[in-house]
């Protein structure tokens, strides 16, 4: 296996392995706690180091993760206190227990390699060359062991406790009534975000963890609407995120964590975009669309008001009728074009007139949906012919 | 060490005291709007401004420097903003999306312009972490013209920002522009937070944020004196962490810092008058200790009736405390009716209820009776 190829491993498995936990932790708004968690873990890694001087012993994990868990459970023991909103809380734990971190690794460890640099933004180059060897035998590169491990881990919880979990995020109050305990599920999650983060940290550093952890899932959830598919498209995004992110470091000859971070970021700044239906671009074709909706309306509404009266000849000319709608003359002509487009007026001429379709919608516009079940034809006096009505609209 | 002699640590301790007056200041704002983590994602995507200004402009001036992650941690701020309002993303995802990712952006930057042939960018790194000791004389000028600007601002819009942290529709109502306010005063807290990123770091200064405010609000129920209170904290945090690291060798600056602060808060947390654990803790002790009074009156009052025309008769302890349950302590009840006027001592040792205690009886009564009805 070429070193390329390894750290492609790496980085695939670890996205996948981080966006799994980060989908729950995105819906349950608590996105923030990978941040904290694996920042905070940092002095649970050096205190393992110093009882085992060995950067590569399993304990540093198991200390790691045992931090990440006292680290929530200090977070909700001051939140209980109702004394700190949620997010201070968050705020005042991880950069405590960080600077107690950087404190003993700079007082103790400064001649080891264990430095606030590689844990906070990791390098994945090097993985390579820290291979697993078990009697003898060269087995691969360490972390990729570590994140299959922890990938299989968070596959098998997730299934196994699937519509607990499910449950607990979407609807805490009914998990409990049922009796299953939210607490559990949240402690076993935190668990798992925990133990992944501690993994990926070694591989890709902790903001890239982070990345991982929340903009894949993010970006999911504006592209589904169902609970498993963004597991998945999570999951998936954050594979080709890391394959693409690799792609670019390796183009651009720059730092693969904050590539494969920013290409997370334009993943979600696409599906932000371009996402169909919940997307600033259909969004924004939606208003557009609904504003023509309404001119054309005004519009039908406007001419039916004039139509067969003294002044039809002057309020429904053409070339006039932005000045009576107050409309700008590119809108009016839009509108106008729209409505000849779907047989709603007719022209003759200069002047516009309503068709027979027309009249029925912009009876729809005035007097409402439910009311419109009569054919509009039944009730040719329908108001709007109505001369003496003031002019001007 | 000396704090006048020295003149490293007179300018970082300076730099550390105006970085904690700042952040104390536009941090209780910060902290009681719920906005406390947005100090980690704008310091976080702060990182790409600085590496962008200093490739476009190739200066390491902290004023061009500091306006480059300015930049970047408003423009962080936006997308935050855009993120929440505009898609069903919840708040706390898009800070940790807009911090990575800016953070990421940032690190790309970095390690390109360290492959470069020139070395004129090292000592960008010590943003990451903060390296207070390279502190220069024209940093600590520029955070201070800086830090002063971003509290005159706070000061003279007070009321406003007041206002718009504590009820923001009634602010609105009041035909205040709301929107441009909120925009003004994250920006000021972008201000707050680039001073700092040199001395503390990026991970750090989102403590320099928060702590300052947690404790000072557990001081405090009052915006003035909160906001006060979380300045002397900043202050004193940022001299005492500064004069610590300088005497204990290889004590590195802004995680003293953080580490004085955090045990500030926990002090304040556990101690603080009122609202401090140990506080509550006590008062509930109190009050499960303290004998409930009403029903040892209206035995009192139970017993006046046996001499309509004697209502101040002395009725013996004895008495009552065979009308009461065992473990009641009548004694102390007695002398807590007496303490609130509503009994008396009568010269024979007896007990009996004052006018104002027979009156309350009778409220007591009637109130018992009305929600038996």
């Amino acid at each position: 296996m070429s070193a390329e190829l390894q750290i492609v491993l790496i980085a695939v498995v670890t996205a996948v392995a981080s966006s799994l936990p980060g989908t729950y932790l995105v819906l349950r708004r608590t996105a923030l706690v990978s941040d904290a968690i694996s920042h905070a873990i940092l002095p649970g890694i050096v205190l393992a180091f110093f009882l085992t001087h060995d950067l590569n012993s399993p304990l540093l994990l198991v200390a790691a993760a045992v931090t990440g868990v006292l680290t929530v459970v200090l977070i909700e023991a001051l939140l209980r206190s109702r004394l700190v909103p949620e997010d201070a809380s968050i705020g005042l734990v991880f950069p405590a227990l960080f600077s107690i971190g950087v404190i003993l690794i700079s007082r103790y460890a400064g001649d080891v390699h264990l430095d606030t640099d590689s844990v906070l933004l990791g390098e994945l180059a090097l993985a390579p060359f820290d291979q697993l060897v078990v009697n003898g035998v060269l087995l691969g590169p360490r972390a990729l062991w570590t994140m299959g491990a922890i990938l299989l881990l968070n596959l098998v919880v997730i299934s196994l406790a699937w519509k607990e979990l499910k449950l607990a995020t979407v609807d805490p109050g009914l998990a409990a009534l049922l009796g299953f305990s939210p607490v559990a599920m949240h402690y076993t999650l935190m668990a798992l975000v925990s133990v992944t983060a501690v993994g990926a940290f070694d591989a890709v550093g902790s903001i890239l963890v982070v990345a991982l952890m929340i903009a894949p899932p993010a970006t999911a959830y504006l592209l589904v609407d169902r609970f498993a598919p963004m597991l998945w498209v999570g999951a998936a995004t954050a594979a080709v995120s890391a394959l693409l992110g690799y792609a670019l470091a390796y183009a651009l000859d720059v730092s693969i964590a904050g590539s494969m971070a920013a290409v997370c970021g334009l993943a979600f700044a696409a599906a932000l975009l371009l996402a169909p239906r919940r997307g600033l671009v259909a969004q924004a074709r939606r208003r557009s669309s609904q504003r023509l909706e309404f001119g054309v309306r005004m519009l039908l509404v406007h001419l039916l008001h004039h139509q067969e009266t003294d002044r039809e000849a002057e309020e429904c000319k053409v070339p006039s009728l932005h000045r009576h709608l107050k409309w700008g003359e590119a809108r009016t002509r839009q509108v106008v074009r729209e409505a000849e487009g779907r047989e709603l007026v007719a022209r003759t001429g200069e002047l516009l007139r309503a068709t027979a379709d027309g009249r029925r919608l912009a009876d729809v516009a005035v007097v409402g949906e439910s009311h419109s079940q009569d054919p509009v034809s039944q009730i040719p006096d329908s108001g709007f012919q109505n001369p003496d009505q003031p002019p001007g609209i | 060490m000396d704090l006048f002699g020295d003149y490293t640590l007179r300018l970082v301790a300076l730099g550390s005291a105006v970085l904690g007056a700042t952040s104390g200041a536009l941090g209780s704002f910060a902290y009681l709007r719920r906005q406390s983590l947005l100090g980690d994602a704008v310091s976080h995507a702060a990182l790409p401004g600085i590496v962008l200004a200093f490739m476009l402009t190739g200066s390491k001036l902290p004023l061009v420097l500091m306006v480059g992650a300015g930049l970047a941690g408003w423009i962080g701020t936006l997308a935050v903003q855009l993120v929440v309002r505009r898609s069903r993303v919840p708040y706390d995802s898009a800070l940790g999306i807009v911090l990575a990712v800016f953070f990421g952006i940032g690190l790309v930057l970095l390690t390109h312009i360290q492959k470069l042939p020139n070395a004129a960018q090292a000592g960008l790194e010590s943003f990451l972490f903060g390296q207070a000791a390279s502190l220069l004389r024209r940093d600590v000028v520029t955070m201070m013209v800086l830090g002063a600007c971003a509290v005159l601002i706070l000061v003279l819009v007070w009321k406003e920002f007041k206002l718009l942290s504590f009820d923001p529709d009634f602010a609105s109502s009041l035909g205040l522009p709301v929107r441009r306010l909120d925009g003004l005063l994250t920006a000021l807290l972008v201000v707050a937070i680039i001073i700092g990123l040199q001395t503390v770091g990026v991970v750090l200064m989102s403590a320099m944020i928060v702590a300052p405010a947690a404790a000072a609000r557990q001081w405090s129920r009052r915006l003035a004196p909160m906001v006060m209170i979380a300045v002397a904290i900043g202050v004193f945090s940022g001299i005492t962490g500064s004069i610590l690291s300088s005497s204990i060798p290889r004590l590195p600056t802004g995680p003293t810092i953080v580490l004085v602060l955090s045990s500030i808060v926990a002090v304040s947390l556990f101690l603080a008058p009122r609202r401090g654990l140990l506080w509550r803790l006590l008062n509930i002790s109190a009050l499960r200790a303290a004998p409930d009074l009403d029903p040892v009156l209206m035995h009192l009052y139970a017993l006046s009736h046996q001499h309509p025309d004697d209502p101040e008769h002395g009725h013996p302890v004895a008495v009552l405390r065979t009308m009461s349950p065992p473990d009641v302590n009548v004694e102390s009840a007695l002398e807590g009716l007496a303490d609130r006027g509503l009994a008396q001592q009568t010269s024979d040792g007896g007990w009996a209820p004052t006018p104002i205690g027979r009156r309350e009886a009778l409220r007591i009564h009637e109130r018992e009776a009305g929600e038996e009805a």
